[in-house]
């Protein structure tokens, strides 16, 4: 009992993470139909940015921890918001090209990172209560992740409700579901690309400072690697629904986690069978409306 | 002769030279690293050949049927591994042991791109993704020790012919890429000039009137997957007998994407551009390497030294302004040129018939 | 162009030799044609002769070359959403509402000004009223009908753009979305593609003739729906039958 708990906690922490990945690139490929292979630099960048700010003012202080998750948020959404205008603008509507640039970018940025910080994870600290466990139903669990799940579920919420309750949001659903309507209703629908990418790199960024506390390391591959998953997620819960990926996310991680411990370590095999039989039964994915 | 001979005759004395190269002492300093008959020099140029090999069988996919894959990896990866496996736990021959592998690799291609053609354009690339990425945890995984894990695979020589083996040798191995470069350059062409191409050419302009004529996009796409992994496959099956052995970067997502570069800047749907591409890229990628532990770049300050010593930010950066301002790449830009100084005759000669009819 | 606006002032929109394309293909050839600032202009053809491609090429949501002028301004090179900010109202072929928003939030985002003319659209359309926070996607298609020109009609415009807005409506449901365009061309001029012939003799005066892409006939709506010959000739059809609705592989979108 006390391994399923742990498991399914512990997935549910990596389904966090999924989530604050594949939300904006979810979003992004609704909105724009670009593939973001750069996402993952924006989580990298944000993890070790908010890490170094973290290490500053105190890496082991709550507030050192909760500057750390601004800082990579802000950096994230920044890098994100300069991406979109310098490099996908200028390709607009070509989307292939649209998605090799943003391959390049991923390229030349990790290697970058590599220059700058070394190719190597460093292990960071926390406050020390992250690192302390919490005894549930005899599974002792990690207290880093119940905060990594708290926040992805309060970005949920407050993606959710941005998008239910403002005109931005409003636009982004509607552009999502036919953006030519939306220009045809006397709108400048570019706008909204901007701001989607820089909430998905906003997410994504606080989703590498958090990934860096799971983990316990950055690294200039954390972002590539759950980039992987994340794109598993996106298709799975069906391009553009939001609430389609936080689903897959926890489904998607949960399977994970149970497959790896139970089938011994065949975790990653088993979700792209899933991926498969997703797409062989529903290619547009649990919650998407069309491919 | 007309412009065809002129370009048959070009490519046959283009061949025989790289055929007569191992013969020859031509030096190319800062390119090459040794004189051209020596194994340096002809190992390094077997490799570019085994890249613009696999640049091609990609730009099946990306330049004729419009398919943006990121799991070519998988078909390269599955050649190597596929007959370094083979060989070392079968006794077959060589010979049979590749025909198993590409068997294999045909398999592997019509399974994987059964399922990932259920979806177009960008959700393909992330399907074909996803399976590439299947195959790398799988080669890393290292199951039954048949991989080698993080360590890769070397090639067990048992059964591979003396005359491949060992460094005196590499001018076979030369020879064998450049067989293997021609054999796929025609089967290239011949499926851009089949039926199946045309059907997959048009699908990749335009679906719905590929269908209004009653013709099955789905089923030329899935040829032309299929045949783009297996010429992946004998790409990676000759790149392990010529690096003895295999690692598992070769099956990653980086790898596909590195083969992306090539094509992209060699021209997207250019033959000959993206085999200038892998070419190049090969070249360039071995020089920069060089390039970032050089005494001028260790002594630049910090801002230019670290950019400057990773090739991959390099590529990368050529890469992004590639595709942004030279959308087709060297080949693209080789035709500009020609057409801009083919203009510049015309009007030469125009003026010169002009100041005739004058005089 | 030799049609003259029905009355003193300036037409509305003047369309000159726009040719438009749709993923390479030429989908409107060379097409001029005049709204004039007042009534009901209507765009008449068989099946994929490209009157919608003619009125998304006007709208710039395809590439297309060639002039247009939208009260005394020209608009060809502007991008869609500019276009529609100076006044058109839109109202597409199918309807294109929002399926996952609400009709409420549908019409909130078509809302172009400060002062939105909700009233006015509650009264014409008191059908969506009651329906304020229902999925436009689970409305019926009259009442989606409904809701595309209710977007529309929420703002002041100088023309409105309203393609085949009858297709696939029971009778009585044509009667109501035909009345609501009578009703609106009272202050605001409208360009209209309508297949029913019926509809056309109540509602248009003059009429605009496509085939392949180009104007072949321009003139009075009634005088072409009595005139038996030329209307079968035009539009391959009797004035007093209904054509069918789109079956042809026209591909729009």
């Amino acid at each position: 009992m006390s391994t399923v708990v742990l498991l399914a906690i512990t997935g549910l922490g990596l389904g966090a993470l999924y989530f604050l990945v594949a939300s904006g690139l979810s979003l992004i490929y609704g909105l724009m139909h670009v593939l973001n292979f750069a996402h993952g630099s924006f989580l990298t960048l944000g993890a070790f940015l908010g890490w170094m700010v973290a290490d500053r003012i105190d890496a082991t202080s709550w507030l050192g921890f909760a500057v750390s998750m601004l800082v990579g948020a802000a950096i994230g959404a920044l890098v994100a918001a300069l991406t979109e205008l310098l490099l996908i603008r200028p390709l607009y509507e070509r989307h292939i090209e649209q998605v090799l640039v943003t391959v390049g970018l991923s390229l030349a940025t990790v290697a970058l990172f590599e220059g700058i910080w070394g190719s190597d994870p460093r292990f960071i600290r926390g406050p020390a209560w992250l690192d302390e466990t919490t005894g549930i139903a005899g599974a002792r669990i990690p207290n880093d992740r119940f905060v990594v799940i708290a926040v992805a579920a309060a970005a949920l919420i407050a993606i959710l409700l941005f998008l239910r309750h403002t005109r931005y949001g409003m636009i982004i659903r509607a552009g999502v579901e036919n953006r030519a309507m939306v220009t045809a209703l006397g709108i400048d629908v570019r706008k909204s690309f901007t701001l989607v990418f820089t909430l998905g790199g906003a997410a994504a960024g606080l989703g590498g400072v958090l990934a860096s506390h799971y983990f316990g390391y950055v690294s200039p591959s954390l972002g590539g690697s759950l980039l992987i998953f994340a794109f598993i997620v996106t298709v799975i819960g069906g391009l553009g629904s939001l609430t389609g990926a936080a689903v897959a996310s926890v489904l998607v991680a949960l399977l994970q986690q149970f497959a790896n411990y139970y089938l011994s370590g065949t975790g990653d095999f088993v979700i792209v069978l899933a991926l498969a039989a997703v797409l062989l039964v529903r290619p547009t994915g649990l919650m998407g409306a069309r491919a | 002769m007309t412009r065809t001979a002129i370009r048959a005759a070009g490519v046959v004395v283009l061949v025989v030279v790289m055929a007569v190269l191992p013969f020859l002492n031509l030096q190319v300093p800062g390119v090459l690293p040794s004189p051209t008959y020596q194994p340096g020099a002809l190992s390094l140029l077997a490799l570019c050949m085994v890249f613009a090999a696999l640049a091609l069988s990609y730009n099946l996919l990306l330049g004729t049927a419009g398919l943006l894959s990121f799991g070519h990896a998988l078909a390269f990866g599955a050649g190597a591994y596929g007959l370094g496996i083979v060989l070392e736990h079968t006794g077959l021959s060589l010979w049979s042991a590749l025909l198993v592998t590409l068997v294999g690799a045909f398999v592997l291609a019509q399974v994987t791109g059964a399922i990932s053609l259920r979806v177009n354009g960008i959700p393909f690339a992330m399907v074909t993704l996803a399976f590439a990425q299947a195959g790398s945890v799988l080669v890393r995984r290292n199951p039954g020790e048949t991989t080698g894990g993080e360590e890769g695979l070397g090639l067990a020589t048992d059964q591979v012919p003396d005359w491949m083996i060992g460094v005196s040798n590499t001018r076979n191995l030369y020879w064998i890429a450049l067989a293997m470069l021609i054999l796929v350059f025609l089967v290239v062409v011949w499926i851009d000039r089949s039926r199946v191409g045309h059907v997959a050419a048009a699908t990749r302009e335009n679906e719905l009137r590929v269908r209004v004529l009653g013709l099955q996009p789905y089923a030329a796409k899935l040829i032309v997957f299929t045949v783009a992994g297996v010429l992946a496959s004998l790409c990676g099956a000759v790149y392990l007998l010529l690096q003895s052995g295999a690692v598992p970067r070769v099956v990653s997502a980086d790898f596909t994407i590195t083969v992306l570069v090539m094509v992209v800047l060699g021209g997207v749907g250019s033959r000959w551009g993206v085999v200038v591409g892998g070419v190049l890229y090969t070249l360039l990628n071995q020089r920069l390497a060089t390039l970032a532990h050089s005494d001028t770049v260790e002594s630049l300050p910090a801002v230019l030294r670290v950019p400057l010593s990773e090739p991959m930010f390099l590529l990368g950066t050529l890469f992004i302004l590639v595709v942004m301002f030279f959308p087709g790449g060297i080949a693209g830009a080789a035709r500009s040129v020609a057409s801009r100084s083919s203009a510049r005759e015309e009007r030469q000669r125009d003026q010169a018939r002009l100041a005739e009819s004058a005089a | 162009m030799s049609t003259t606006p029905t009355n003193g002032s300036e037409p509305v929109l003047v369309v000159e030799h726009l040719a438009a394309e749709i993923d390479g293909q030429q989908v409107v050839e060379d097409v001029s044609l005049t709204v004039p600032s007042r009534g009901i202009t209507a765009v008449l053809g068989r099946n994929g002769v490209g009157k919608t491609s003619t009125l998304r090429g006007i709208l710039g949501l395809i590439r297309r070359t060639g002039s247009v002028t939208l009260a005394g301004e020209r608009i060809e090179k502007l991008p869609t959403y500019k276009i529609v900010q100076r006044g058109v109202g839109y109202v597409p072929e199918d309807r294109e509402v929002f399926a996952k928003l609400t009709v409420a939030e549908n019409l909130r985002l078509a809302e172009r000004t400060s002062a939105p003319r909700r009233e006015l659209v509650d009264a014409l359309f008191p059908d969506l009223v009651a329906r304020r926070d229902q999925m436009a996607g689970t409305l019926s298609g009259g009442q989606q009908q409904m809701l595309s020109l209710g977007r529309a009609l929420i703002n002041e415009n100088v023309l409105l753009v309203v393609d085949e807005p009858t297709k696939g409506l029971a009778p009585r449901i044509v009667n109501e979305v035909a009345d609501a365009l009578i009703e609106a061309a009272k202050t605001v001029p409208i360009l209209l593609v309508e297949q029913n012939l019926e509809v056309v003799r109540r509602l248009a005066g003059d009429v605009v003739v496509i085939e392949s892409g180009r104007v072949v006939h321009t003139g009075d709506a009634v005088a072409l729906l009595d005139d038996d010959d030329l209307t079968t000739r035009l539009l391959g059809v009797h004035a007093d039958t209904d054509s069918d609705t789109d079956t042809t592989t026209e591909v729009a979108r």
